[in-house]
């Protein structure tokens, strides 16, 4: 089991180093950030004063070296643009990502799981099919076009949610959470169905799948036997048996949803990590963007790790394979 | 019409709780902004945006009127005690937001701060040599030679308190190389006209008045709550729900929409900002080969063969100003004589092209931004179709600013656009000095094209240190003058700006520089 973790660590250092890699590469395309960082007023020699103290003249190699060593010690620098502490802004940031991640997920299971079962059980009525068919234009349809589309029906034409923002916030220590006021709860409404709109599909298609599969086997058919009602056959029984990869996929998914959030925040002004990234990649403020992009690889690795590793205990045919 | 927000299902709704819980006051100013600034400091970065926004806060020695003319503020007089010497008499009885007095001892540690080695804002007061406090209310600025527009460059140095900055340990600017955040990111302590309430950056800014404000207030707000969102249709749909009453950037589009609705009204003129076109003057262009565009025939021909009129009805919808000269007409140095706007005249540019030895044209990269100027995209396009009716051949090259910037600057591009407003010193020195001026020294930083024109640089550097406005400013002109018969830049056209209010405002100036000033608004 030890060497089977030291393994899956050396992995996941190895993929950390690979995507700051390539981000680094990346962002030698993506413009110059001196230029915005001074105004038209700056003379040539200002210019190429700043641009020396950033280290931007210094070759590749030595700036991502650099960049490297300094981020294994945590340190990940100061914004180019807002001149704050960038680890602090994008913690300042995630309890706002994962709020709304957290609560598309819940919106995605309590309608994902409802909607997979009937379309399984009443396949041939004209509601699973309107159900199936509306699925596709769910996962059809590019984000901001639904979200702009939400805002566009529930505020501006009935007016009962606002179209941006967090609404107000507690702090509870560092966390910022808008889920204990009305309006914060208000505001997370829209976004949150916007970003669980693919998601929704997802869930719905595989428990249907599962669902065909399990009602297929053998002790639904001796439950349907013995005369237990239908209801408890599909909900107790067969749908149980479905969940174990509804659950695997739905955590592997976070990680997805905090990526897929950039666009969900940037169409509701949502101040989460999506919408700082975004930002910076508009001003080239590539302290944020090499440390967004580490974070947001670092979740990845770390909920794939968990996965592996819990499979790895749970079946030790997995364990045996890696030796 | 189905957009239009209605207060009757509003109430059904939970937004009234959320309105009255973010404190929906009568004298409120809700703004829906374009971006969020960035910071609370306004030393901290070369970004107009934010400064204009911190002077709600923070004030000059001098400011800009309703009509963009400088008057005194912090300062209550000035004069030019030798032609490097300026000594400003001080306003009493001033106070900062903390309580602390305004004395002179404020002005030097904020002198001193902007100029620091590492201030971004360095080059916002290029003439600055050091400052002397004769006693509390006199200070005398020393300055690195004769310099006409101090005051215009003035306008733009917040003014902080020195106790404070000592206090909290933020005498210098705040440095991105040296990885240390600044107290001044986070905390304010100004003059102005409003103070600092609350700040979530990407959220909301709340400023509330500043009852102590020492001059008379021609505002009636007693609050202003700045929220940036920076989807323009969501900023949009915000202003029709009412979530917010102020919009600064209405993208062109939705103009019509807004014009429609009952409760709001749009506010559209032409920014100072004139657009034009840059031209490569070096030997070769970029891809190799001579550089035809040497031939003033040719860059005539170029400019002849521009249906501007064309471009302004279809592309602009009709909202820009076709410009003949390369400042607006609000800017000090514009002529009315240079404005003229040359016309289209395709046999005349063919010809032209024949005389110059190139009947087939030839190919240039023609690099344009997709969002740095209103409909650039478009416009480029219709430009560059038109090159083709003379038989010129540009391969356009679109991308984002941040992307484009250098290949413009290192001289990647054979023509360009590029966009000048003279903020913020609002003179037609700016242009001459950064643009048209030969790079060499500290001029001709946007001098991306490699030209020279030694005349230029003479009227240029001549205006710079000419105190008399009169000399200065016929000097600038013909300037401006040289560079519309030579062609050095291809003018374009002045963009429009459209800003959207509640129609709750009864007074709510619209600036030219496209900078809000809320202390001149009343509701």
């Amino acid at each position: 089991m030890l060497a089977f973790l030291i393994k899956r660590s050396a992995n996941a250092i190895f993929v950390m180093l690979s995507v700051s890699f390539i981000a680094f590469m990346i962002f030698r395309f993506v413009g110059d950030p001196v230029e915005l960082m001074l105004n038209e007023q700056a003379t040539q020699s200002q210019r190429d004063e700043l641009r020396t103290r950033l280290g931007l003249d210094e070759p590749f190699i030595v700036q991502f070296g650099t960049f490297v060593t300094n981020a294994a010690q945590g340190d990940f620098g100061i914004s180019f643009r807002n001149q704050q502490d960038v680890l602090g802004m994008i913690a300042e940031r995630f309890p706002a990502t994962f709020e709304l991640v957290i609560v598309a997920t819940i919106i995605s299971l309590v309608v994902g799981i409802p909607m997979g079962v009937i379309t399984a059980i009443r396949r041939q009525t004209w509601y699973a099919e309107t159900m199936q068919f509306t699925s596709i234009i769910g996962v059809s349809l590019p984000s901001f076009v639904v979200g702009i589309g939400l805002i566009l029906i529930f505020s501006v034409w009935l007016g009962w949610l606002p179209a941006f923002g967090r609404g107000e916030t507690v702090d509870i220590g560092w966390w910022s959470t808008g889920l204990l006021t009305h309006s914060g709860r208000m505001s997370i409404i829209l976004p949150a169905l916007s970003l669980s709109l693919f998601q929704i599909t997802l869930v719905m298609r595989l428990v249907r799948a599962e669902m065909l599969e399990v009602l297929r086997s053998d002790f639904i058919k001796f439950a349907r036997a013995r005369g237990i009602p239908a209801r408890a056959i599909h909900f107790r029984h067969a749908l149980r048996n479905c969940l174990m990869p509804v659950v695997t996929m739905t955590a592997m998914q976070i990680g997805g949803l905090i990526a897929f959030a950039l666009v969900t925040e940037t169409v509701f002004q949502w101040p989460g990590m999506g919408l700082l990234f975004i930002q910076a990649v508009t001003f080239v403020d590539v302290p944020i963007m090499a440390a967004y992009l580490c974070i947001v690889a670092l979740i990845f690795v770390l909920l794939n790790t968990i996965v592996d590793i819990t499979y790895a205990v749970i079946d030790p045919r997995l364990r045996g394979a890696e030796k | 019409m189905v957009s239009r927000f209605r207060p009757q299902a509003m109430l059904a709704g939970g937004l009234v709780a959320a309105l009255s819980a973010t404190g929906a006051l009568a004298e409120t100013v809700k703004w829906g902004a374009p971006r969020d600034i960035v910071s609370l400091d306004p030393y901290s970065y070369g970004d107009s945006y934010t400064i204009n926004f911190l002077n709600h806060i923070y004030e000059g020695l001098v400011r800009y009127n309703r009509d963009l003319e400088i008057e005194p503020a912090l300062a209550e007089s000035w004069e030019i005690v030798s032609p490097t010497t300026w000594r400003f008499k001080l306003r009493e009885g001033v106070e900062f937001h903390n309580g602390n007095p305004f004395t002179a001892q404020d002005v030097l540690a904020s002198l001193q701060r902007v100029s620091d080695d590492t201030s971004p804002l360095k080059g916002n007061l290029p003439a600055y040599k050091s400052a002397e406090v004769v006693d509390d209310h006199t200070i005398d600025i020393e300055l690195t030679g004769p310099y006409p527009l101090l005051l215009n460059d003035l306008t733009n140095i917040h003014i902080f308190d020195k106790e404070w900055l000592v206090e909290n340990n933020a005498e210098k600017p705040t440095d991105v190389s040296a990885g240390v955040e600044g107290y001044a990111t986070f905390n304010t302590n100004g003059t102005g006209p409003f103070r600092l309430e609350s700040r979530t950056p990407e959220a909301q800014t709340i400023l509330t008045v500043n009852e102590g404000w020492w001059d008379e207030p021609a505002h009636n707000l007693t609050r202003i709550e700045f929220q940036p969102v920076t989807s323009a249709a969501t900023r949009v749909a915000a202003l029709l729900s009412g979530e917010v009453d102020f919009v600064d950037s209405a993208p062109v589009q939705d103009l019509p929409r807004l014009q429609a609705a009952s409760n709001l009204k749009v506010l559209e003129r032409t920014d100072l900002r004139t657009v034009m076109l840059g031209f490569n003057r070096r030997d070769e262009l970029v891809a190799g080969g001579e550089n035809p565009m040497n031939d003033l025939r040719v860059r005539q021909a170029m400019q002849l063969a521009v249906d501007m009129e064309l471009i302004h009805d279809k592309v602009m919808r009709g909202k820009s100003r076709n410009a003949g000269t390369l400042v607006a007409p609000a800017i000090p140095g514009y002529s009315e004589a240079l404005d003229e706007v040359a016309g289209v005249d395709v046999e005349r540019a063919k010809a032209l092209m024949t005389e110059a030895g190139y009947p087939d044209g030839f190919e240039f990269d023609f690099v344009c931004t997709n969002e740095s100027y209103v409909n650039e995209e478009q416009f480029c396009q219709a430009i560059a179709s038109m090159w083709s009716r003379i038989g010129l051949k540009p391969r356009l090259d679109i991308g984002p600013t941040a992307k484009q910037t250098p290949k413009r600057a290192n001289g990647q591009a054979d023509v360009y656009t590029i966009g000048w407003a003279t903020l913020p010193m609002l003179d037609t020195y700016s242009i001459l000095i950064q643009m048209l001026h030969s790079k060499e020294g500290n001029a001709g930083v946007f001098n991306w094209g490699g030209w020279s024109y030694p005349e230029i640089d003479r009227l240029t550097q001549a205006a710079g240190v000419e105190l008399d406005r009169e000399k200065r400013l016929a000097m600038e002109t013909e300037a401006l003058k040289i560079a519309k018969e030579e062609i050095v830049m291809m003018p374009l056209h002045q963009q429009p700006m459209a800003w959207a209010v509640s129609s709750e405002f009864e007074d709510f100036p619209q600036f030219p520089d496209n900078k809000p000033r809320l202390w001149y608004v009343t509701k």
